[in-house]
């Protein structure tokens, strides 16, 4: 499992093929729409297809003539996830940080010596 | 209190291998940076979750290394995960230091914490990490992420059973 998911985050540390996504975010596209903005034959962008395939990021037609590329965005929304979790890992840090402050300002400000600065 | 501290912001940039973060604290800058210098006020706050930290090394100048270890369960039957690097450079009011998981040498993230003053005994911590790849970057996102790492695989685990992958 986690080679797949390892597949997911190589897919994306190329900056072609997160352009390409970035693109396919809009709307989907054919091979030949994708290879357009590149100076790359349409065969590198196949290539670059497939691998984002196997991340299993896109997904193709079959019965359309055009093949048009799909983004999965569920794949994206698994990454958005991890980086709400880090977030929120961050926050629980920061909450131990709060109360580290907090007393802190008690020594700082002693509560007995009346008034604070 | 709580009126004065709102919840961690994150950016993961889209063009550079940087995540960028912010969080308010009930605190002055310079209350803000003994939590971040003192070794001791630190251990106690840093983490990863549910771990104890033991400060090895700890210089607090510029050029000066740091490394400590967390760690959770007994010393046979535990797990310990060590991090190093350098305060590059220790100012009024930020700090730029490197970070490195020992178990991976070569990968090292270049932070920079700034101190904003806000007034009222408010700071605003900005903290940004800055890593060589959008591979790194990634990792680093995943790191120390057991829970969401098994969430995440579960969920894919649906995704491939639907045959959308």
């Amino acid at each position: 499992m986690s080679d797949r998911l390892s597949r997911v985050f190589a897919a994306l540390a190329d900056p072609t093929r997160r352009d390409m996504v970035a693109r396919l975010t809009t709307a989907d596209a054919t091979v030949g729409e994708l290879a357009e903005p590149y100076d790359v034959s349409v065969q590198a962008v196949s290539k670059h297809l497939k691998v984002l395939e196997d991340a299993g990021l896109v997904s193709r037609t079959k019965e359309a003539q055009r093949r048009p590329v799909h983004l999965e965005a569920e794949v994206f929304d698994l990454m958005t996830k991890w980086i709400e979790r880090y977030r929120q890992q961050a926050e629980t840090r920061y909450r131990r940080l709060d109360a580290v402050l907090a007393e802190m300002n008690e020594q700082d400000n002693p509560p007995q010596e009346g008034t604070a600065s | 209190m709580s009126a004065m501290t709102s919840e961690a912001t994150i950016e993961a940039d889209e063009t550079l291998p940087m995540i960028r973060m912010t969080r308010d604290f009930a605190a002055t800058p310079q209350q803000l940076m003994r939590a971040h210098t003192d070794p001791e006020l630190f251990a106690r706050w840093v983490g990863p979750n549910g771990m104890e930290t033991r400060i090895v090394d700890w210089d607090v100048r510029d050029g000066g290394e740091w490394r400590y270890v967390a760690g959770r369960g007994s010393a046979d039957d535990g797990e310990e995960y060590a991090f190093r690097g350098c305060f590059h450079r220790v100012g009024e009011d930020v700090i730029v230091q490197t970070f490195t998981f020992e178990p991976e040498p070569e990968g090292v993230a270049l932070e920079t914490l700034r101190f904003e003053d806000l007034g009222d005994g408010r700071t605003r911590l900005h903290a940004q990490s800055l890593v060589d790849s959008f591979e790194g970057r990634d990792a680093f996102l995943r790191s120390g992420m057991e829970v969401g790492v098994n969430e995440g695989y579960a969920k894919l685990d649906r995704l491939i059973a639907n045959g959308d992958v």
